[in-house]
This record gives C-alpha cells, structure tokens and sequence, in this order.
C-alpha cells in the first residue's frame, strides 16, 4: 500500500470561505501531489490569496475541509505551521534588517538553529548573488534580491510545502526567469510548491492549474491539456477564453 | 527580542522622542497653572471650642470650597491622615483662641497644607486667608494670625509636581504609543502575516515585542527622574525598589493598553490617533497631572476612575514627596492590577482570534 503521504499533499473537500455575504472561496475540491507545482490563476479578487490563507492556516474556512501535510488546516494548525513555508506578495521582510539580521530572526521563529539557518542561507543565497555578510540594510536591496532573500527565509526550515502568493509580482523579467529555475530545483527535490500569479506566461511552468473566477473553480487541469481541450495556442489566450 | 532592538536602534526619530520628549516637556510644564478647587477636606482640631471658634469654623463650612470634618484620631495621627489621602489640609484652633481674642483683640489659629500638588497648596492657602479675611471683618476684631505649614513641598516647587506627573505621561507615550505602532507596523508590512504562518505562539510573539519596550520605558523613567532629581532638586523620598515596582507595574498598564489598540487598529495612523485620544489626553488632562481632579465636574471625576495614570501619579507622588510605603499605596495598587489583568486578558484573546 503506497505511504499516503508520497501521494496528496493537499486534499480539500468542499472548501469555503465567506466574508458576510461576499463568497470569497466556493467549493474548493482539489489533490495536490508531493513534488507537484501547482498554479493558482485568476484575476485580482478571484479568490487566490483567500485559498491559499485558506491552506496555511491563516484564515479559518466558513466550510468544508481541508488536510495540508497530513494536518488538519482546522484542528492541527501547529504542525501545519511546522512543515509548510509561506511567502507573500510583499516579501515580508524587515527593510531594516540587515540580509543576516533577517535570516536570523526568521531562524529564530521557526526554531532552527542559527549555524544551521545561517549554513542553508549562504548556500542559496550565494548562488543567487547576495552577501549574507553584506552590511547594507535590506531596503537597499533590489526588489529581485529581496524576493529571493524573502524565498529563503521561507526556507530556512525546509518545509516540505512552499506556499508562493504572487512571487514574482513587480520584479523584472529576468529575476522572474531566474526565480522560476530555482522553484523547479525545489520541486525536483521532492519540495511541493503551490503559487498564485496573474502571469500566464509563468502558468507555463506549472505541472498543473486551478484556475478560479469569483471564487469558482473554472478549470483544472495540465497546461497542455488545457490548451488542447480548448484549442488555444498558449495561456494567455486560454484564460481569456476562460474568462469570457 | 533582539530583532525589535535593532529595530528601535535603527529609527533614531523614536529614539529622539523618547529621550527629548521629556526634556521639552519638563520646560513647557515648568510654568505655573492656577486652577479652582472644590471640596478641599479639611480637618479641624478645635481646642477651644468657644463660640468664637465655632463660628470661625461655620465660615469654613458654609462655603462651596471646604468640606469640614472633625478627625476621631488625635492631632499626632495626622501625619497618617495626609498619608492616606484623606485629607488635603488641617486647621488646628487652639486652646485659648478666644480668651487670647477677647483680651488682646489677637489670636493664632495653625493650618497645615498637603502640597504634594502645589497648586493645589496654593489655593487653599489662599481660601483659608480670605476665609478669615471675612471673619475678621465681621466680628470687627483685629486678625487673626494664620500660621500656614506646607507639608511634603514647603517651597510649593511646581518642578515637584510636574516631574512624577511627566513620568507617567512619557511612560504612557512610549509604552502604549510605540507598542501599538510597533504591532500595526508588522501588519502593514505583511511581516505579521509571515510571523502568523510560522509555528510560533502568540504569547512568544507578544513577549518578544514588547520586552524592549519595557526596558526601553524604564530607562526613560530613570532618565526624567535624574534630570527632576539634578536640575530641580526634586526629592526622593521613598524606596528606590518601591518606585521601581511600581513603575513596572504602571509600564504593564500602558503596555496592555497598546496591545488591545494594536488588536483594534487596522493601521499605524489609526493606531497613533487612538493611543493620544486614550491614552494620552485623559493622562495629560484627567489625572490630576495639571488639573486637579477635586475641581473637575461628576461626571469627568468619574471618568477619572479608569484613567490609570491617576493611579501611577498618586503612588509616584505618595513615594517621591511622602516616602510612602507598599501597604500605603495599596489601593492605587490593586486598581492598576485590575485593569491590567483586565485589558491584557481582552487584548491576548483578541490577538490569538487574529491567528485562525
């Protein structure tokens, strides 16, 4: 019998969230594998972000029922908290922090070990082309760097999960590229990872999408089936077909 | 935490207000303000008991102003009385008060003032006078002597009034103020939300935020005591460990109040504009730091009530100028235990709903 937790890293059933009468989430059904990159699509106010708040335990769904690394997102969200990483839109980051100041403190709240946090950020912070010895307050940093320190300091505790809100929102083309190469290494590591973008060019990058309209599920599905099921040449086009 | 240090360290504005607040303050409020009180308790020790002091007594009572009592306890206990508060003046008529008016056409009667609040002191100083001033008149007889003994601030000093008063309105600022700006700061940024998804507890998140600012606020008591101490002579009467207590226990105060406005407020600017309207106002105008609170309408004394710097202010001002002691400040104490246990307890359950 195949260990459950190789197969769904993300189950829900019937996933709801309402804010008054405003239903933000409707019925979210879905199976998220491990070592899958899963696309949340949509346009602003779909329902993205509330989905994912949703699955990391920072929002409590009106209805239904969701297990996120064998946790239970109502009842268990200490070890969800545990085993997932999350990243925002914003790149919470302390702009005046230094870069060490920052994967410190992060080291801090999750409990792992300052050697060991600092060791885990030189690696990937080198190969991205930042000096964890550097001086500079984060502020000064460009917005590609911080983006890639923000990444990092969601994986200091190497989570078996990544949660990505619109990662790559206001960064350049080429960080976006770049960010992408390194979101691939992850999931060929074993790491799931799960983000929301408005890019459908990124959606390309995704093993699969979800994507949402008015707190809907509109389609699901691999990029390329999605594409010839609709007859469109790329995801652009796609989700304007979707939409419409 | 040693994150909210550097943070702290880092914007040298809060740093400057911290430290030259008080100094500011301490120039502004070096000016004297007059005020008008009501219902000065007075306690009267009549020796004489004559009709002379008797009717001596009856101009005092018939007044708005004074409120006149005869203590049970002997003259030696006064001391006692002042300390507890129950009275703000004593007026001692002594023995041959008539005989001495009747025969030399000249008496002596002794007040003795509480000017732990020197405003205070100086108008009821100025009552009594003119409230013998119309004795005087009308019993058409050559004055009496008014022998005044100011007790606790014999300079009536205002410096010894502002200083303890300045204490609890900086403690208040930073403490309320730059806590709740601290939290809703985290919130605007979105690092909150960071901090929330990580498996960290909400207590740990609250205790890592507001220990510098403990430190940081007993610091800057400890500074605005100095300087009162050096550049106005004021004195120190009381337990050093006894100041240090309670201050603590007032920066608990203040803190759980900034941790409730920063549960509440979805914004630094809401959260600047609730913590002056809440905290600072009711400290400047409603304890008894510039106005006394004896002169206030009902309704705004009743307010007064859950005005925690009215406490803070008469523990400080009971430890600076009267020495007093724990058991003697017991009340003001407990009233403080109350509302702390009382908004930390609102504040924590509001901030872990904030985690679902």
């Amino acid at each position: 019998m195949p260990d459950k937790k190789l197969q769904a890293m993300v189950q829900t059933i019937d996933l709801t969230k309402r804010f008054g009468k405003f239903t933000a989430v409707n019925n979210l059904n879905l199976s998220i594998n491990k070592g899958e990159i899963f696309g949340f699509l949509g346009a602003n106010g779909a329902g993205k972000t509330t989905a994912i708040r949703m699955l990391c335990g920072l929002l409590k769904p009106t209805s239904g029922k969701a297990i996120v690394a064998d946790c239970d997102i109502m009842t268990e969200s200490e070890c969800l908290k545990q085993r997932i990483g999350y990243m925002s839109q914003r790149f919470a980051l302390y702009e005046d922090l230094t870069v060490r100041e920052n994967v410190l403190f992060y080291s801090g709240i999750y409990q792992v070990k300052q050697e060991q946090a600092l060791a885990t950020a030189e690696t990937m912070l080198t190969e991205m082309g930042i000096d964890l010895k550097d001086k500079a307050l984060t502020k000064s940093l460009p917005l590609g760097y911080k983006q890639r320190l923000a990444l990092t300091c969601s994986l200091l505790h190497n989570p078996q999960l990544l949660f990505l809100d619109e990662p790559t929102s206001g960064v350049d083309p080429q960080a976006r590229r770049a960010f992408w190469n390194v979101i691939n290494k992850l999931a060929d590591a074993g790491k799931t990872v799960i983000v929301t973008t408005h890019f459908m060019d990124e959606a390309e990058y995704c093993h699969r999408v979800l994507v949402m309209q008015n707190g809907e599920t509109i389609a699901l599905g691999r990029p390329g089936e999605l594409k010839t099921q609709n007859k469109v040449d790329n995801m652009q086009q796609l989700f304007l077909k979707l939409v419409s | 935490m040693l994150k909210e240090t550097n943070h702290i360290f880092r914007d040298p504005r809060t740093l400057l207000i911290v430290f030259l607040m008080p100094i500011i303050q301490l120039v502004i409020f070096g000016y004297a303000m007059n005020m008008e009180i009501k219902q000065i308790k007075l306690a009267v020790y009549d020796y004489s008991q004559s009709t002379l002091s008797k009717e001596l007594i009856k101009n005092f009572s018939s007044t708005e102003t004074f409120e006149v009592t005869y203590p049970k306890t002997s003259e030696s206990n006064l001391n006692k009385l002042f300390l507890s508060r129950k009275y703000s003046a004593a007026l001692l008529i002594p023995h041959n008060f008539e005989q001495d008016l009747v025969r030399d056409k000249h008496s002596q009667v002794q007040l003795i003032i509480d000017a732990s609040d020197p405003n205070a002191a100086t108008l009821i100083k100025n009552y009594c006078t003119a409230v013998v001033g119309i004795f005087n008149q009308i019993e058409k007889i050559s004055p009496i002597d008014i022998r005044t003994n100011i007790l606790y601030n014999p300079d009536m000093k205002s410096a010894y009034f502002f200083v303890p008063g300045l204490i609890a309105m900086i403690l208040v600022m930073i403490s309320a103020l730059l806590t709740s700006i601290a939290i809703t700061r985290e919130k605007e940024l979105g690092t909150m939300e960071q901090i929330l998804v990580s498996p960290i507890r909400s207590h740990e998140i609250v205790i890592g935020k507001v220990l510098p600012y403990i430190i940081l606020a007993l610091m800057d008591a400890l500074f605005i005591l100095v300087i009162g101490m050096t550049l106005f002579g004021v004195p120190f009467n009381g337990s050093f460990i006894v100041f240090l207590a309670f201050t603590l226990l007032y920066i608990l105060t203040a803190l759980s109040l900034g941790l409730l406005i920063s549960t509440v407020a979805p914004s630094q600017q809401v959260a600047m504009m609730m913590a002056i309207t809440i905290t600072m106002l009711p400290t400047i105008m409603l304890s008894g730091f510039i106005f006394p609170i004896a002169s206030m309408p009902k309704s705004l004394q009743l307010i007064t009530y859950i005005v925690p710097a009215k406490y803070y202010l008469q523990i400080i001002r009971g430890i600076m100028l009267k020495g007093n002691n724990f058991s003697q400040l017991l009340q003001p104490m407990l009233a403080l235990i109350v509302m702390t246990a009382a908004m930390l307890s609102l504040a924590v359950k509001r901030f872990s709903l904030r985690l679902k």
